[in-house]
């Protein structure tokens, strides 16, 4: 039996959670792996079906329940399956990055890109650039982290 | 609930890197989860069958796979539970082949991905509620836009199949571009002797039913049941009445009418027929050129007409038709050239397009088929003519290949050898893209057999000089400047998306590219579709095509909706959005955001507003949900509290516990 506690302490991983559109990213990262192009293991992906789908609360809950980094990414800009979901998921993705410093969290903890189903070698790359960024920072200490709180501050 | 869960090995594919044992054995530790193994091929028929004996006999109420994406096999686990007797919203699947076997070798990091993905879905399925789609009726009658060769051969497909048509067409004939050609490449075939028949064929089919010189005004409704306004134009004739005699065209004093049909070549009557073969051949008053509508005297057509025809107060009339699909072929129209002035194009009357090239050459052209110079009237000797204009160009934004360019210049520099034996023809190309059945061939012929030359490179100025037009280029080949005198310069003009295709997208809710062309729903595999179910895409509108492709993509069109018209009732997906009553405010927002225009206002007994979604319009994109203040409306199989449950399980779980 594995123990999860005993695992916790002793992995290298850190947490990150990716939103991907069901549609054009979710593909994308199923084209890379198809495509078997190594990635970092720390992202665990939500299917939703848009980015328009995307509650900021989805991002915030996850990084005060102490996710390390949050992905979002969808269809690129005109391409959304819906026509405009992802032009308003920008809207608010934008508002809410302004927004993170304010809670005294790393705006570099969260980001959105766009990645069609076709490009799986754009999203080796989003993750890994991504992976890289959040080992950079370390594990988010919550928003009453020190590290963060002050790279936050360094942000006014 | 009683959750089973099932982790694949996919033979080695999963097996190999993720320890899928471990991953069963640690699922049984989450809540619900009463039974848990591991399987080499749960999408192989025994696979299915051993999840579907366990449901039975752990009697479990929701089953969770961990294989392949969902995008691969969701469809087929989802039939594998509903046969075995659960609702089929009541399985989850955790990716962990493409998004975790796939991407690293480090098995242990793997298996811990693995079982997290696991414990999100079981969590997930936890939330999951019995959804169940409900049955629409489907009105059998299609609606196709647009009234060239791909719009007439899906409508003729339709007709044939026995559905009722109604097709729109902008102009006052059918035929679109094609009509306007003289040959068509690689046969040399007379383009309107096959084009003809086929228009014949769409005025007496009893099933068509022809709307010309008409345009789309509104659409509303879904697949199955749409409802279309259709703008009739005012053409100041009652078409009922006229038999297309055309004695009103020979009499009519305003003879400087713009003639669209040979591409501004010629000029025609204010009250005219585009061609001979029109159809439906009826007359129709151009009112920017009628003396009567102009400066209110003449009637002469009026006055000449045998079966009283003419009606000067006519005005644009709207009607409405239901059908249950639509058919889009809408075709395009040709680049505007004068963006490159250094060309000349539209400034120096010898330097044309290749649509009016082909007017020039055809029997039914201003010249009755012999090529002359517009300027003079002369028969050119030097003939000039330029690929790419408009297109795999950048700097004017069309970085794409409009494909069918090097073709009709390869086909028109035939035919004008053909016409002036004597005559050189010099084209100055880039590449030569000829990839269809026959076509290098053709290119081939027009080379070495009829001694063209082809210059590779681009043409820097066109100017006047006496009566000729010199054109300055370059040969990369030989990397040499070039000069030719020409005495006429054809410019094949490349393809761009038709006037107005954004605003009638707009009205269809289909998507379009930065170019004006429409989306198809994938661009390998749905090449008819679009995202807005029931709108099919045919011919040019959804990107640069020749015709045998258009063509064939107008007869899978109709296909495409005899399959749909195949079954009497459409089943609706039920992953798409509720609205709480309770909860909802009647803020709007929701109705404001819908890019489907699927919410609608509902008035309750007590007279309070609230929105309402309509099942069989609503795509289930979610967009509304992430928009509703109070979080009343919810995307069913994706609500708050399920993406909530998944995040919270992951983040704040034992892990940081």
């Amino acid at each position: 039996m594995v123990n999860s506690k005993e695992e916790s302490t002793t992995k290298k991983d850190l947490l990150m959670v990716g939103f991907l559109c069901n549609w054009c990213s979710y593909g994308g990262a199923d084209t890379a792996g198809v495509c078997r192009f190594n990635q970092p293991t720390d992202l665990r992906i939500i299917r939703i079906p848009c980015t328009g789908r995307m509650d900021p609360l989805f991002v915030v809950k996850a990084l005060i329940y102490g996710a390390d980094g949050v992905l979002v990414s969808g269809c690129h800009p005109k391409d959304c399956h819906y026509n405009k979901g992802n032009f308003y998921a920008r809207r608010r993705l934008e508002v809410l990055k302004q927004f993170l410093p304010f809670m005294g969290i790393h705006t570099d903890r969260f980001r959105y890109t766009w990645v069609s189903s076709s490009e799986g070698q754009l999203w080796q790359q989003v993750v890994t650039e991504f992976s890289e960024t959040i080992h950079g920072l370390g594990p988010n200490l919550g928003v009453h982290g020190e590290s963060d709180a002050k790279a936050a501050m360094s942000f006014f | 609930m009683r959750i089973g869960v099932f982790v694949c090995k996919c033979g080695t594919n999963i097996a190999a890197t993720v320890d899928t044992e471990a991953v069963a054995r640690k699922a049984l530790e989450y809540p619900d989860v009463v039974y848990a193994t591991d399987y080499m091929y749960s999408c192989s028929e025994p696979g299915q069958q051993e999840i579907q004996q366990a449901i039975e006999k752990y009697d479990l109420q929701g089953v969770v796979v961990a294989a392949c994406s969902p995008r691969m096999h969701e469809v087929t686990f989802r039939r594998a539970v509903e046969k075995a007797g659960l609702n089929r919203y009541m399985f989850e699947q955790a990716n962990i082949r493409e998004h975790c076997s796939w991407i690293s070798k480090d098995t242990e990091a793997n298996t811990r991905k693995a079982m997290d993905l696991v414990r999100m879905s079981v969590e997930k399925l936890r939330f999951n509620q019995p959804l169940f789609s409900s049955q629409v009726p489907i009105n059998k009658r299609v609606l196709v836009i647009g009234g060239g060769i791909s719009g007439i051969q899906a409508a003729l497909d339709c007709a044939e199949g026995g559905l009722e048509v109604v097709m729109v067409e902008r102009e006052s004939t059918i035929g679109g571009k094609m009509a306007k050609l003289d040959k068509t490449f690689p046969t040399i075939d007379c383009s309107s002797c096959i084009l003809g028949p086929k228009m014949v064929d769409v005025a007496q089919n009893e099933n068509i039913h022809l709307y010309a010189y008409s345009e789309i005004e509104s659409v509303s409704g879904y697949m199955g049941n749409f409802k279309v306004g259709i703008r009739k134009k005012a053409t100041y004739v009652d078409w009922d009445a006229c038999t297309g005699c055309g004695l009103c065209t020979e009499k009519c004093p305003a003879k400087k009418s713009f003639d669209g049909f040979n591409e501004g070549l010629d000029t025609t009557t204010a009250i005219n027929i585009p061609f001979p073969q029109a159809i439906p051949k009826k007359a129709r008053i151009d009112p920017k050129y009628c003396w009567y509508l102009i400066k209110e005297k003449c009637k002469i057509c009026q006055k000449i007409c045998p079966v009283d025809a003419i009606r000067f107060d006519m005005e644009n009339e709207t009607v409405e038709e239901e059908v249950g699909a639509i058919i889009v072929a809408t075709g395009f129209d040709l680049v505007d050239h004068s963006v490159y002035g250094e060309y000349g194009g539209g400034h120096y009357p010898d330097v044309i397009t290749g649509l009016q090239f082909e007017r020039l050459v055809s029997a039914s052209g201003p010249y009755g088929g012999h090529i002359l110079r517009p300027s003079d009237g002369k028969e050119p000797k030097n003939i000039v003519f330029i690929a790419c204009v408009g297109s795999r160009d950048p700097s004017i934004g069309r970085p794409y290949c409009s494909g069918i360019c090097c073709m009709y210049i390869a086909k028109q520099v035939i035919l004008a050898r053909d016409h002036i034996p004597d005559c050189n023809c010099y084209v100055f190309y880039i590449d030569i893209r000829a990839p269809g059945k026959n076509y290098e061939e053709f290119v081939r012929r027009a080379q070495e057999d009829y001694g063209v030359q082809y210059i590779r490179g681009r043409v820097g100025k066109v100017y006047p000089k006496g009566e000729h037009l010199v054109v300055q280029g370059i040969d990369t080949l030989l990397g040499i400047q070039v000069e030719v005198e020409a005495d006429l310069v054809v410019l094949a003009t490349g393809v761009a998306a038709s006037a107005g295709a954004k605003e009638l997208a707009e009205k269809l809710r289909i998507s379009y590219d930065e170019y004006g062309f429409y989306m198809e729903s994938h661009p390998k595999l749905r090449p008819v579709e679009t995202n807005t179910a029931g709108v099919f895409l045919a011919g040019v509108c959804q990107g640069p095509k020749d015709i045998p492709a258009s063509v064939a993509q107008g007869s899978a069109a109709a296909a495409k909706t005899q399959a749909l018209f195949s079954r009497d009732t459409i089943e609706t997906d039920p992953q798409i959005a509720r609205v709480n009553e309770l909860m909802c405010i009647g803020c709007g927002k929701c109705i404001d955001v819908c890019p489907f225009g699927s919410i609608q206002w509902k008035t309750l007994r007590d007279g309070s507003q609230k929105a309402e979604v309509l099942d069989t319009v609503c795509q289930g994109c979610g967009l509304c949900n992430a928009t509703c203040p109070p979080k009343a409306i919810q995307l069913q199989h994706c609500t708050d509290d399920q993406i909530l449950a998944e995040i919270e399980v992951l983040c704040a779980g034992e892990r940081h516990g």
